[in-house]
C-alpha cells in the first residue's frame, strides 16, 4: 500500500517551505530589514530557551527558575572560545587575557579552515555540557526540594553563577564586570549554503525537535507521570531521582544553547545581561504560551518578543495628533502598555494561549465550531 | 507455598509506631486480605513492602527473597505491584498514557501484549482510550488503576481499599474483576476497610489493630468470628 502524505502534513511543510523562503528573502534584504531579522532571531532563541524550561516546568512538573545562570555559562564558554584571536587583548585591556585561554586560542587559530568552521559550533556544544555537567551536580542537592523551595534554590544558583562571572577573582576569564565583547555573530553553516541570519533559527529548529521527541517518548511519559502524581508514578517503578535529573540536566544543556546562541546575537555580553530578570522574562513566555505546551512556548517566544521591541515601538515616541500633544507618550510607555496586554492576555486565556494543547491544523480550522457558545 | 512473606516488620513515623512488628504471609494463587480500621497501618503496610516507606525493623520477603530495602523499581521488576490507594490515575494524561505508563518497566513487545489482555478485561478502557483519565468516573478509574497495574505483567497485585468512594454496585464489579485476575494465577493481597466484601472475596483473612495483627482465619471463620462481626461487620453482640 502506497503510504498517503495526510493534508496537515502538507500544510506544515508549506508553512515551512514559506518560512525558509521568507528568511532568505530577508537574507538578500537585510540591510533594509533590520528590525525584522533582530526580532526574529532573538525570538528563535528565546524559543528555544523557553521550551527548555517547559520540558523542566510544565512537562516534568519542577518550578525551577535558574535558565538565566545555565544560560550565562553557555554564553561565557561560547563567548571566551569564538572571540577572534587578534581582538581578545582588546576585550581584556583592563587585566589581561588568562594565559592558558590565550595560548588554547593561539592553537585553535593555527587550525585547518574546515575546523575554524565547525569551531562556533563546538563552542556551543561544550557551553552546553559544562552547563549540563554543573546540573548533574547541583542537582543531586536541589532536586530533593518541591515546588517553590525549589525555586528559591535554582533562583539563588543562578546568582550565585552570575556573582561568580562577574566577581574580580575571574577577572582574567570572564573580563569580570566589563564583559566581553568583540563576539563574532552567528556562523554560516554547511559551507555557506546557509547564510549566518538563518543559523540560530537551524540551531533552534533542531534542539526543539530533539525536545518533541524526548517528550513524545517513553522518558516523556515518565516525566509526564511525575508532573502529575509522584506517589503513583513511583509505585509504577519510576525512579524519580533519575528522571527529575535528567530533566534537569537536558533543560540545561538547552538553555545554555541558547545563552551561547545569544552571545552571538548581543555580540557583547556582561554578567548583568544574565540576571533573574532574563529568567522571568523567559517564564513569562512560557505562561503566556501555556505550560506544558511546546508550540505555546515557540508562538509565544516570537509573539513576546515582537510586541514588546518592535510592534509597541511607537508608544516611546511623542504623538500629536491634530496639533494636540498626547501624554504618556514617552520612552518606557512601551513597557506599560506591554504589561497591561500581558494581563488582559493571561485574563482571557487562563492557562496560557495554547494550555496544554499543541498546535496542529485541524485544531486551527475547527476552533470556532469547538468554542463553547 | 508462600509468595510473599511478612517477618515482624515495624515501622515508625517520626516517633509514631505506625507498625508493630506484624507478621502475616501470602498463599501463591491466593487471594488474601487485611482488614482493620483508619489508621491501623494497612496502607502503611503495603507502602513499606513496595519500598516507598522505609522499615525500621523486619523483613519482606518476596518469592523466598528479601525485598527490604530494594528500590521500588526492583521490586515492580520482579512482578510484584501496587494499585494505589484513591486510585492515583494521571489525571491530565489520556488512558492510553496511562496505562503505558503501568509498562513503563518492559520491553515494547510486552507492552502491546499486557494493553491486549487489559484492554479484554476491560473493554471500557478501550472504548475511553483516548479520553483524559481525570474525566473518567470514579469506577472506571479504579478500573484503569487496576489495568495500569496489570500493564506491569505482576504475579502479584497489592491493592489499597479499591472499594474507597465507590457506589456498591460498581464495587461488586470491582471485586468481580478482582475475582477474575485471581483466576488467571494472579495472587491478590487486598486491604479493605469493607470487611464484609473482602472477607466475602478472600481466601484468607488478618486483622490489623493499630499496628499489630489480633486476628487470622480463613474468609469464612473471620466473617463467622465475634469481634469482627461487632467491630467491622457492624452487628451488634
Amino acid at each position: 500500500m502506497k503510504k498517503k502524505i495526510s493534508k496537515p502534513t502538507i500544510y506544515s511543510l508549506g508553512a515551512l517551505a514559506l518560512f525558509v523562503a521568507f528568511l532568505y528573502w530577508l537574507d538578500a534584504n537585510r540591510l533594509t530589514q533590520g528590525m525584522v531579522i533582530s526580532v526574529l532571531q532573538k525570538g528563535a532563541i528565546l524559543a528555544l530557551v523557553a521550551t527548555s524550561m517547559n520540558l523542566l516546568n510544565g512537562f516534568t512538573g519542577l518550578f525551577s527558575l535558574g535558565q538565566a545562570g545555565f544560560m550565562s555559562i553557555g554564553a561565557y564558554t561560547t563567548a571566551i572560545l569564538i572571540i577572534p584571536v587578534k581582538n581578545l587583548d582588546g576585550v581584556y585591556y583592563m587585566n589581561g587575557v588568562h594565559p592558558a585561554i590565550k595560548a588554547l586560542r593561539v592553537v585553535m587559530a593555527q587550525a585547518p579552515p574546515f575546523m575554524q568552521t565547525i569551531f562556533p559550533f563546538v563552542a556551543l556544544l561544550l557551553g552546553a555540557t559544562i552547563a549540563a555537567l554543573v546540573a548533574l551536580v547541583v542537582g543531586l542537592a536541589v532536586l530533593r526540594l518541591k515546588s517553590d523551595y525549589l525555586a528559591i534554590a535554582t533562583l539563588g544558583l543562578s546568582e550565585i553563577v552570575r556573582s561568580i562571572f562577574s566577581s574580580p577573582q575571574f577577572d582574567q576569564i570572564t573580563n569580570g564586570s566589563y564583559g566581553l565583547n568583540k563576539i563574532p555573530n552567528f556562523p554560516p553553516m554547511f559551507f555557506g549554503l546557509i547564510p549566518s541570519l538563518i543559523t540560530p533559527f537551524i540551531i533552534t529548529g533542531v534542539c526543539v525537535a530533539f525536545i518533541v521527541l524526548l517528550i513524545n517518548s517513553s522518558y516523556g511519559r515518565a516525566f509526564k507521570a511525575i508532573r502529575e502524581d509522584e506517589i503513583a508514578a513511583e509505585a509504577m517503578g519510576i525512579s524519580l531521582y533519575k528522571h527529575k535529573e535528567m530533566s534537569f540536566v537536558i533543560s540545561s544543556f538547552f538553555s545554555a544553547i541558547a545563552g551561547g546562541m545569544l552571545a552571538m546575537y548581543m555580540r557583547s555580553i556582561e554578567a548583568k545581561t544574565f540576571s533573574i530578570t532574563l529568567t522571568y522574562d523567559i517564564l513569562l513566555i512560557v505562561v503566556i504560551g501555556g505550560i506544558g505546551s511546546v508550540t505555546g512556548s515557540v508562538v509565544s517566544a516570537f509573539l513576546v518578543t515582537a510586541a514588546k521591541e518592535w510592534w509597541l515601538r511607537f508608544f516611546d515616541q511623542p504623538l500629536s495628533l491634530f496639533g494636540f500633544e498626547v501624554p504618556l507618550f514617552r520612552t518606557g510607555f512601551r513597557m506599560v502598555i506591554f504589561s497591561i496586554l500581558l494581563m488582559i492576555v493571561v485574563l482571557i486565556y487562563r492557562k496560557g494561549l495554547f494550555g496544554t494543547n499543541e498546535f496542529s491544523w485541524t485544531w486551527l480550522t475547527s476552533k470556532k465550531a469547538r468554542r463553547k457558545p | 507455598m508462600s509468595i510473599l512473606e511478612i517477618r515482624d516488620l515495624s515501622v515508625h513515623y517520626g516517633g509514631i509506631v505506625a507498625l508493630d512488628g506484624i507478621s502475616f504471609s501470602v498463599k501463591e494463587g491466593a487471594i488474601v486480605t487485611l482488614i482493620g480500621a483508619n489508621g491501623a497501618g494497612k496502607s502503611t503496610t503495603l507502602r513499606t513492602i513496595m519500598g516507598l516507606v522505609h522499615a525500621a525493623g523486619g523483613s519482606v520477603h518476596y518469592r523466598g527473597e528479601k525485598i527490604t530495602g530494594l528500590d521500588t523499581r526492583k521490586i515492580v521488576e520482579m512482578g510484584l505491584v501496587l494499585v494505589p490507594e484513591g486510585r492515583r490515575v494521571f489525571p491530565n494524561l489520556t488512558v492510553l498514557e496511562n496505562l503505558k505508563l503501568g509498562s513503563y518497566l518492559q520491553h515494547t513487545r510486552h507492552e502491546a501484549r499486557n494493553l491486549e489482555h487489559v484492554y479484554d478485561l476491560f473493554p471500557r478502557l478501550l472504548e475511553r482510550h483516548w479520553q483524559l483519565a481525570g474525566t473518567l468516573s470514579g469506577g472506571e478509574q479504579q478500573m484503569l488503576a487496576v489495568g495500569r497495574a496489570l500493564m506491569a505483567n505482576p504475579t502479584m497485585v497489592m491493592m489499597d481499599e479499591p472499594s474507597l468512594g465507590l457506589a456498591p454496585l460498581v464495587v461488586k464489579d470491582i471485586f468481580s474483576i478482582i475475582r477474575r485476575i485471581n483466576g488467571e494465577g494472579v495472587t491478590v493481597l487486598l486491604i479493605e476497610q469493607n470487611a464484609n466484601v473482602a472477607l466475602h472475596t478472600a481466601d484468607y483473612g488478618y486483622v490489623l489493630q493499630t499496628g499489630s495483627i489480633t486476628l487470622k482465619g480463613t474468609g469464612t471463620e473471620l466473617l463467622e468470628n465475634e469481634e469482627v462481626k461487632v467491630a467491622y461487620l457492624g452487628k451488634t453482640r
